[in-house]
């Protein structure tokens, strides 16, 4: 057991550059399957939207930890291990894409149905009536909902900690048990999250109260 | 892909049995976290919406602390951080303590919504037929604001129940202990996690459909007295 001392803390608030970047790359691999999830959620052939909602029901229906163990183990399938990097990347991003995609869906089908007449009636096909016509109007409704996931998603990158994966928690943890000073050290931790997450719930909040308001007018 | 799925050594009695263990701690638990949430929750709703000042501010303090703080860094100050200023809990104990505490703060937030959605002329009738404050609250608001929250109540107590699976690190006993107890004797990690796997998943179908006829059966007949 050593004191703990000031570059300890350093050393914790610099491991939030790791829980910074799992969410951003797991975002954006998120962001990937849930706009294909959204796509898929809103189609009209009937058996492309079950596959989407037998998707969105299993990830929303078990547990994250558990689908991250799943995949760390799952690597052993291909013969080689993800390692913890991967494989928190993985999980994260399948997980949070089943998250967006409902999301996303309900802000695809928040434009109302009309544009999408008018786009079909103007001569245009699939392709460009949802990138030209319904997405950039459904982009506006999920702006606030999709900044309020994030900070689940980053709170969910915690869990990469428990496959191994030095982030903020794993750090604090690592800093625990040499100087075992858990009340100070998890608080610390515990701070750092909530200065990332707030200013994001805050923002979320207001983007929803603007977004009301102007459909209000 | 050459890998052979053994579940046979998973599914003897002596370790599914283990798994079975782990599921009826994982319910029992979920269950009373929910019960004690929902408890707490309606109080501090109404501290929330109609407590003095103080109260108020200290409600919403501690909802927001909790809801932009991950669960994993909750059970760790519960289970490793209060026992240094002497207050020792056992890893059970614990994990009841930390998803009570994060589970009432979303159901606060959900209970206040609910109340807020009663119009203010539901309290003033209450009280002009001689109903006074808490029983125009519990008589009057309360029943109907349950039926607006049900929805999102359920939703929170399956991620309730499915944040469950978190206390394994503190080797709290439920499910996911169990299953990393199971697979460190057998060696069959992937197997067990799949097993592990289908039991949430038809934990959560379970409780879904256990809110769809709790909503059937509280509200149906309400409507037609």
């Amino acid at each position: 057991m050593r004191t703990l001392t000031l570059s300890d803390i350093e050393f914790l608030i610099f491991a939030v550059r790791w829980t910074l970047l799992l969410s951003a790359l797991a975002f954006a691999g998120g962001g990937l399957v849930g706009i294909i999830i959204a796509l898929l959620r809103t189609s009209q052939q009937p058996l492309l939207r079950m596959l989407a909602i037998a998707y969105i029901r299993v990830f929303q229906g078990t547990p994250l930890l558990l689908q991250l163990f799943l995949v760390f183990f799952g690597g052993d399938l291909l013969g080689f291990g993800l390692g913890p990097w991967l494989s928190a990347m993985l999980g994260l991003s399948l997980n949070a894409g089943a998250f967006l995609g409902e999301i996303w869906r309900g802000a695809i089908q928040g434009v109302p149905r009309g544009q999408i007449e008018a786009a079909r009636s103007l001569g245009l096909g699939y392709g460009p009536t949802m990138g030209k016509v319904v997405l950039p109007q459904a982009l506006r409704l999920a702006v606030a909902p999709t900044v309020g996931f994030l900070v689940n998603l980053v709170k969910s990158t915690s869990l990469a900690s428990i496959l191994g994966f030095v982030e903020l928690i794993r750090a604090g943890q690592l800093l625990n048990n040499a100087t075992f000073r858990p009340f100070l050290i998890f608080s610390t931790v515990a701070l750092i999250y909530f200065v990332i997450c707030w200013p994001l719930t805050m923002a979320s909040r207001r983007l929803e109260a603007r977004l009301a308001q102007a459909y209000r007018r | 892909m050459n890998y052979i799925f053994q579940f046979g050594e998973i599914l003897k009695p002596v370790n599914f049995d283990e798994l079975l263990w782990g599921m009826s701690n994982t319910l029992r638990l979920s269950a009373l976290a929910m019960v004690l949430s929902l408890a707490f929750a309606i109080v501090g709703a109404m501290l929330r919406t109609s407590g003095p000042k103080w109260a108020q501010a200290l409600i919403a303090a501690y909802v927001e602390i909790i809801r932009n703080t991950p669960f994993l860094v909750q059970i760790f100050m519960i289970f490793f951080g209060l026992p240094t200023v002497g207050l020792r809990l056992d890893a059970n104990g614990a994990a009841l303590v930390a998803m009570v505490l994060n589970g009432s703060a979303y159901t606060i937030e959900i209970v206040r919504a609910g109340i807020e959605s009663i119009t203010a002329g539901q309290m003033d009738a209450a009280k002009a037929i001689g109903l006074r404050q808490m029983q125009s609250f519990r008589l009057v608001v309360l029943p109907q604001a349950l039926k607006v929250m049900l929805a999102p109540l359920g939703s929170q107590f399956i991620l309730l129940m499915l944040n469950s699976s978190i206390v394994s690190v503190v080797s709290a006993d439920e499910l996911m202990a169990a299953a990393q107890d199971v697979q460190s004797r057998t060696f069959r990690p992937f197997e067990t996690y799949i097993i592990v796997f289908v039991i949430y998943f038809g934990l959560s179908m379970a409780f879904q459909a256990a809110f769809a006829l709790i909503d059937r059966w509280a509200f149906a007949r309400a409507e037609h007295r």
